[in-house]
């Protein structure tokens, strides 16, 4: 039998056609689900239709998380379309309150598991790659027909595989791993392809700088950013699971579109400059930029190990004077435990502010958007013109050490200008 | 169906937050979308187009978010028509499921520079650059994807699906 890939040996678990680079299979899915924008247009395009049930109500969901707490009347009316769908089919639906940033949620609650198929109506559902999950964004109409159906279409992609090779410095999360691989291949590198993530710098990354690192592959034009399982995935998987699941691994000797080998060893913290995620440099370049604003967040940046490395930079110390710095836990799970473990006291008492989970400031929905010529640095994963306010604000991204030095300073900072690697070692010892 | 009309020329990464802004993403509907199409590229644009003009980018038009608000706001402008060297996957799929003609040519993108008349034949497959009078032939679509166009899209491709599934349900 032909050797398979990672994404090759997930769509043929899901699928009776024979999957062949390019080729179109119709495959079935595991998971589907929408968010307080994408639902609204993906409940019309169900009625359309002509549905009546979701193919299984324990498999689909809504996530109300974008304008969420609802910003305004408008947003207010959307949700509400989504949460009398998702009350009329008894489908899945978590409110505020208990609903987090959808792919910081999804996986932490057990709905995306390793060997599966899961399609979502957003961009970043490759998130769940770090479990080894073909987990895929759509639009909403596809989306409504996977609710329809249990069904849809994949053109099985060639397969980008990237060697993480070297030590990773205790300095380097995900985040700096991501940014450099876009750095490398740019915004196109992967379009229409899947990336295998593999090599020994990875052996001892903890699951969250894993879900960062799949959650930009779409940042690389990529479907789906995929992980091999291993110990570490399957432990945090059996430990959260909702439904039983088979991890499924590539072959040995499988054909890859091309390999690309990153060495971390010598890796500086990487910053993203505007106006795209691939305009990537080391944090010593970006020195003089000052900025007005730091958003630690999202579901890119938004989990417990980002909050304990926020919170040890910002222990002790202030925000800078003139500098709003905007931490959003990114699920009920990560702020009950940051409030446990003392995070948000210390965020209070540097003079950041605290937000309950929500996309929010990312895309320029609510709680910090930017005036015209205000410069924010972010731990989220776009950049583009206007993405978070006005189009004429700029954006830096960059991981959780870079922005909370940066609040500290009010320019951007490598982190450790303000910790010592010992009392950083403190928190990487933690378990996560 | 051809379309022929004025090229408005992009750049590469045309993503999904210039071509509709997120601030805008209330309403599911078209024409309301459209009246901000591509407002923080070019704040006038949806004032200058003509309905039936032609929008003309690069590598990866359509990269960043699903929503599926972006091909419906190019649509709602009254654009006919998106030449793009490349397009990013999402926004492929979602062009294809709203119903707005895309076509992915590098060399008629290449050609095209802001202001040229382009006409556009889906079924010939070629793009016809009027004002420089060159002929590009377009790859088509997968089979799979060329039946899904012909049957209207997915909406009805999947309305059929289901017809015949609650047919099957009552002959048993």
């Amino acid at each position: 039998m032909r050797k398979r890939t990672l994404a090759e040996a997930l769509i043929a678990s899901h699928s009776q056609d024979a999957v062949d680079v390019g080729a179109i299979c119709s495959v079935k899915v595991d998971f589907a689900f929408a968010n307080d924008i994408t639902a609204a247009p993906a409940i019309n395009a169900f009625r359309e239709m002509g549905a009546d049930k979701v193919f299984d109500r324990n498999r689909c969901a809504i996530l109300p998380d974008h304008f969420t707490p609802n910003k305004d009347i408008a947003a207010a009316e959307q949700a509400k379309v989504a949460r009398l769908f998702a009350r009329e089919q008894e489908m899945l639906y978590w409110e505020v309150g208990r609903v987090g940033v959808e792919h910081a949620f999804l996986p932490e609650k057990g709905y995306i598991l390793p060997g599966e198929l899961v399609f979502g109506a957003d961009s970043h559902t490759c998130t769940g790659g770090a479990l080894g999950a073909f987990s895929t964004g759509v639009g909403s109409t596809d989306l409504a027909a996977v609710w329809a159906l249990g069904e849809s279409w994949l053109l099985v992609p060639p397969t980008v595989r990237v060697l993480f090779s070297g030590r990773r410095s205790p300095w380097i999360t995900g985040k700096d791993l991501v940014l450099a691989l876009l750095g490398r291949l740019g915004t196109q590198g992967a379009r229409y392809k899947a990336f295998q993530f593999e090599g020994e710098a990875l052996a001892d990354l903890p699951m969250d700088d894993r879900f960062t690192i799949s959650n930009m592959a779409v940042e690389g034009g990529a479907k789906a950013g995929l992980f091999v399982p291993d110990e570490a995935t399957l432990a945090y998987a059996k430990a959260r699971a909702t439904r039983p699941f088979n991890p499924l691994y590539p072959d040995n000797g499988a054909s890859y579109d091309k390999t690309v080998e990153i060495d971390v060893a010598s890796l500086e913290p990487q910053v993203a400059f505007p106006h795209s995620p691939a305009n990537v440099r080391p944090v010593s370049a970006a020195s003089d930029v000052a900025v007005d604003q730091v958003f630690i967040g999202s579901c890119t940046n938004g989990r417990l190990r980002d909050m304990a490395l926020a919170a040890r930079i910002l222990e002790g110390r202030q925000v800078k004077d003139g500098v709003r710095c905007i931490v959003i836990p990114a699920s009920y799970e990560v702020w009950t435990e940051s409030l446990k473990r003392g995070y948000l006291t210390t965020f209070a008492e540097a003079g950041a502010v605290v937000s309950a989970p929500t996309c929010g400031p990312c895309l320029g929905g609510h709680m910090g958007i930017l005036a015209e010529g205000e410069r924010c640095l972010a731990t989220s994963n776009r950049n583009f013109v206007g993405r978070m306010g006005h189009p004429g604000s700029e954006l830096y991204l960059a991981g959780p050490l870079v922005a909370a030095a940066t609040a500290v300073t009010g320019v951007i900072t490598d982190p450790r200008e303000i910790l010592s690697e010992s009392e950083l070692k403190e928190v990487e010892d933690d378990a996560f | 169906m051809r379309f022929e009309g004025k090229a408005w020329r992009f750049g590469d990464d045309v993503d999904t937050d210039v071509i509709i802004p997120a601030r805008y993403l209330v309403t599911g509907d078209a024409a309301e979308l459209g009246r901000h199409c591509m407002e923080d590229a070019d704040p006038d644009f949806v004032k200058k187009i003509a309905p039936g003009d032609i929008i003309v980018g690069g590598e990866n038009f359509g990269c960043g978010s699903s929503r599926e608000h972006a091909p419906l706001a190019i649509k709602g402008s009254g654009i006919a028509c998106v030449i793009a060297a490349s397009f990013a996957r999402i926004f492929f799929r979602n062009a294809i499921n709203v119903g707005l003609p895309i076509v992915a040519s590098p060399e008629a993108a290449a050609s095209i520079e802001a202001g040229d008349v382009i006409a556009v034949d889906p079924e010939a497959g070629t793009v016809t650059n009027r004002t420089k009078g060159l002929t590009f032939p377009v790859a088509p679509f997968p089979p799979y994807l060329q039946e899904l166009v012909a049957t209207g899209g997915l909406v009805p491709f999947v309305k059929s699906r289901l017809e015949q599934e609650k047919g099957k349900e009552c002959q048993r």
